[in-house]
């Protein structure tokens, strides 16, 4: 196994999604939703922060939102708290880009990025992404979460 | 994204390659992955290309550079769509089997 250095630490995770720009907006920012693919937890943008609770009410994360242009683009940190490891390292950033295409399609991409200060976080997020942004697609798609 | 994009994108062990490449490092230029392979800068751009609309790869720009980042999202819905479903069954049929056995 050869060690490789990691330059770039940008994730980038991209879904096509038939649903339109608001849906997706909606089915990012409301609680009811997130709880259905987001791992059970609860997610809100209120009061310029988004806050993520567990399915037993833990606080998950409570970051800035650093963006927000509804339905188009919403940038917020990240660190994650469910985790010790995880919470003591440095905020890193998501960006939720919505746009549409053509054929009532609308492309999602997740960019989480200035994770420099966050490799545990970076490593632990790059399956996370995937397992969420499918099951978004799904709900969305065919109004039922995944069934794992 | 349809599964036969992403399948045939997956179908060649050039763009196989590209994936693992980019797994290892992530978010590189065109004449970096070009310059770990034994292919004309065309052929390469051209795997690309294929790994970009199947949803594989998305490019990006960062400053003057155009980054190519994997994108795993497709193979997560491969995963659910097909296997998830399989492994389900077979986990189910070896407890009913078990079941089974031992009833028996």
């Amino acid at each position: 196994m050869t060690t490789m250095t990691k330059v770039e630490t940008t994730q980038v995770y991209q879904v096509f999604i038939k649903a339109t720009p608001e849906q997706i907006w909606q089915a990012i920012t409301d609680p009811e939703f997130t709880s259905k693919y987001f791992y059970a937890s609860r997610v809100s943008f209120e009061n310029g922060r988004r806050k993520s609770f567990g399915p037993a009410g833990e606080l998950w994360g409570d970051e800035a939102i650093l963006e927000e242009d509804l339905p188009r683009k919403l940038v917020h940190g990240w660190r994650a708290l469910y985790d010790p490891a995880l919470a003591e390292e440095e905020t890193s950033r998501v960006s939720w880009e919505i746009e549409p295409q053509e054929g009532g399609v609308t492309k999602l991409t997740v960019v989480h990025d200035q994770l420099e200060g966050a490799p545990k976080t970076a490593e632990s997020v790059a399956g996370g992404w995937s397992y969420i942004l499918s099951g978004l697609k799904t709900l969305l798609e065919t109004g039922e979460p995944l069934s794992s | 994204m349809d599964d036969d994009a992403v399948f045939k994108a997956l179908a060649g062990p050039t763009r196989r390659l590209l994936l693992d490449r980019l797994f290892e490092r992530d978010g590189r230029t065109l004449t970096d992955l070009e310059s770990q392979l034994e292919m004309t800068r065309f052929g390469v751009m051209k795997h690309l290309r294929v790994l970009e609309e199947a949803g594989l790869v998305v490019s990006r720009k960062s400053g003057r550079a155009r980054l190519h980042f994997l994108n795993p999202v497709p193979i997560r819905q491969i995963y659910d769509r097909w296997i998830d479903k399989y492994t389900e069954h077979r986990v189910t049929a070896l407890a009913e089997l078990k079941t089974e056995l031992e009833a028996g």
